[in-house]
């Protein structure tokens, strides 16, 4: 699509979430545009007032992803010509998570809970132990290398209805990055990441959905994750029995 | 709003079920042919310890299984929680195995 | 419940497995209530019994036959993803457990008319 291709019709949502309403700007279709081009262009040519957030442009940081007519995607990476219904795109803040201003989500309750999964790598052996290799072709390698590229960008957070339904759910991104760190050998405490992940906001309130693996944009697969972590803390109830 | 313990119970209730329903359906097939009546119903589970038995623990089971399940709806979907959730959850399961014991009771040993 | 431009199928199968399960208890109370009748008000649960005949009821029972099924399917679906290693064949499995349990109440249907 070239310039002349006439313009869009892009509804932005301005406000803290709580209060405020959608605006409206005409903004020139342009080729390969992407919908963080269309977003930074209402900023730079229509209202400097505009709020949203992005660093990389190019699928790294995971700082950018937004509501597209209600879908969550990583804006700098998502062709408009893909996503635009007709002329008109509608852009809102992540949803599941508080409006700090405009397109710009408050991503704190987010990583909050990635500390409460115990999503936190609890170390085995200090900066003076020697650097031992670690084994690439394990079960648990490959599983913990699956969901490593991990962008935290929030897509699949707001993808998820049970998140959107249940408050202390801690989510797809949380739970995947406990998942992870289970599987590394690394890991000091396996243990307590299972404790961490079977609380009442724990991995099995997922209703396996799998919105979060249907719009991850790095294509990892929370779902399978999340399966995985129901499955070692439901052996561990079993494993526990015998050994009473 | 569930916790590991309220899982398990979900579903082990499942687990318990899954030969139940496939008996509970055929019967159906079974029974549904030439229509039903309470003679042809009684006539198969009065006095039948194997029923009762079997429709007891069904009872037992689906009253765990729907009161996990419709508190997980009623927080997602309504709202509600805290002791308000609690006390929905117990008098789902009671209230379905108090009316669905009953039931039994009747078809078999009443 | 909104979300309609983030469906697909295994948001679909979820939608379907939680209203049909959510339905299944709604049913349970009644159905309760009619066989604990049974013995008590014979007359009664008879006279209920006949009403079965209608065309109607049966479709009603078709439905629920249905529901039951699906939610068995899919229930076992959701077993098997939660308990065995992962496989990649969910939709595909989803699909399947709505599929069979058609053929389940279809079969039952077919031996009510």
């Amino acid at each position: 699509m070239s310039a002349e291709n006439g313009s869009l019709k892009v509804t932005v949502w301005r406000g803290d979430g709580a209060t405020g309403a959608f605006e409206t700007h005409e903004v020139p279709r342009q080729e390969s545009q992407t919908v963080l081009d269309v977003v930074s262009w209402i900023q730079q040519y229509a209202d400097p007032t505009l709020t949203y957030r992005f660093a990389c442009r190019v699928g790294m940081c995971g700082s950018c992803a937004m509501m597209v007519n209600g879908v969550p995607r990583w804006t700098c990476r998502t062709h408009v010509g893909k996503v635009a219904t007709g002329d008109s795109l509608t852009v809102e803040p992540l949803r599941n998570l508080p409006v700090i201003k405009d397109l710009a989500a408050d991503m704190d309750p987010f990583f909050d809970k990635w500390v409460k999964a115990e999503a936190v790598h609890h170390p085995s052996e200090t900066r003076h132990d020697p650097i031992r290799p670690v084994d690439t072709e394990t079960e648990a390698r490959q599983q913990a290398d699956v969901g490593i590229e991990c962008i935290n960008c929030a897509v699949c957070y707001a993808a998820c209805d049970t998140v959107a339904g249940n408050p202390d759910y801690l989510g797809p991104a949380a739970l995947q990055r406990a998942w992870t760190l289970y599987n590394d050998e690394r890991e000091a405490n396996p243990e307590a990441i299972l404790d961490a992940v079977s609380g009442v906001g724990g991995c099995h309130n997922c209703h396996s959905m799998g919105s979060c693996t249907q719009y991850c944009p790095n294509e990892l697969n929370p779902l399978a994750a999340i399966a995985g972590l129901k499955r070692e803390t439901t052996k561990r109830v079993f494993r526990r029995r015998r050994n009473d | 709003m569930i916790d590991l313990r309220l899982y398990m119970a979900q579903r082990l209730s499942a687990l318990i079920m899954a030969p139940l329903v496939i008996g509970h359906i055929a019967v159906m097939i079974y029974a549904i042919q030439g229509g039903l009546s309470v003679d042809e119903i009684l006539g198969r589970t009065q006095d039948s310890f194997a029923w009762f038995a079997f429709y007891g623990l069904f009872v037992l089971a689906v009253s765990v299984h729907a009161a996990i399940g419709l508190r997980v709806i009623v927080h997602e979907w309504l709202g509600l929680k805290g002791g308000g959730l609690q006390a929905f959850t117990w008098a789902v399961a009671l209230g379905l195995l108090v009316m669905g014991g009953r039931s039994v009771w009747a078809v078999t040993f009443a | 419940m909104k979300a309609p431009p983030r469906a697909h199928p295994l948001w679909l199968a979820f939608v379907l497995h939680r209203v049909s399960g959510l339905a299944l208890a709604l049913f349970l109370p009644a159905h309760f209530w009619v066989l604990a009748n049974a013995v008590t008000a014979p007359g009664q649960l008879n006279s209920f019994l006949h009403l079965t005949e209608q065309p109607l009821v049966k479709l009603a029972e078709f439905g629920l036959v249905f529901l039951l099924a699906v939610h068995f399917f899919g229930g076992l679906r959701l077993l098997a993803l939660e308990l065995l290693p992962w496989s990649d064949t969910q939709k595909t499995l989803a699909a399947g457990a709505v599929g069979v349990a058609v053929l389940v109440s279809g079969t039952f249907f077919l031996n009510a008319i």
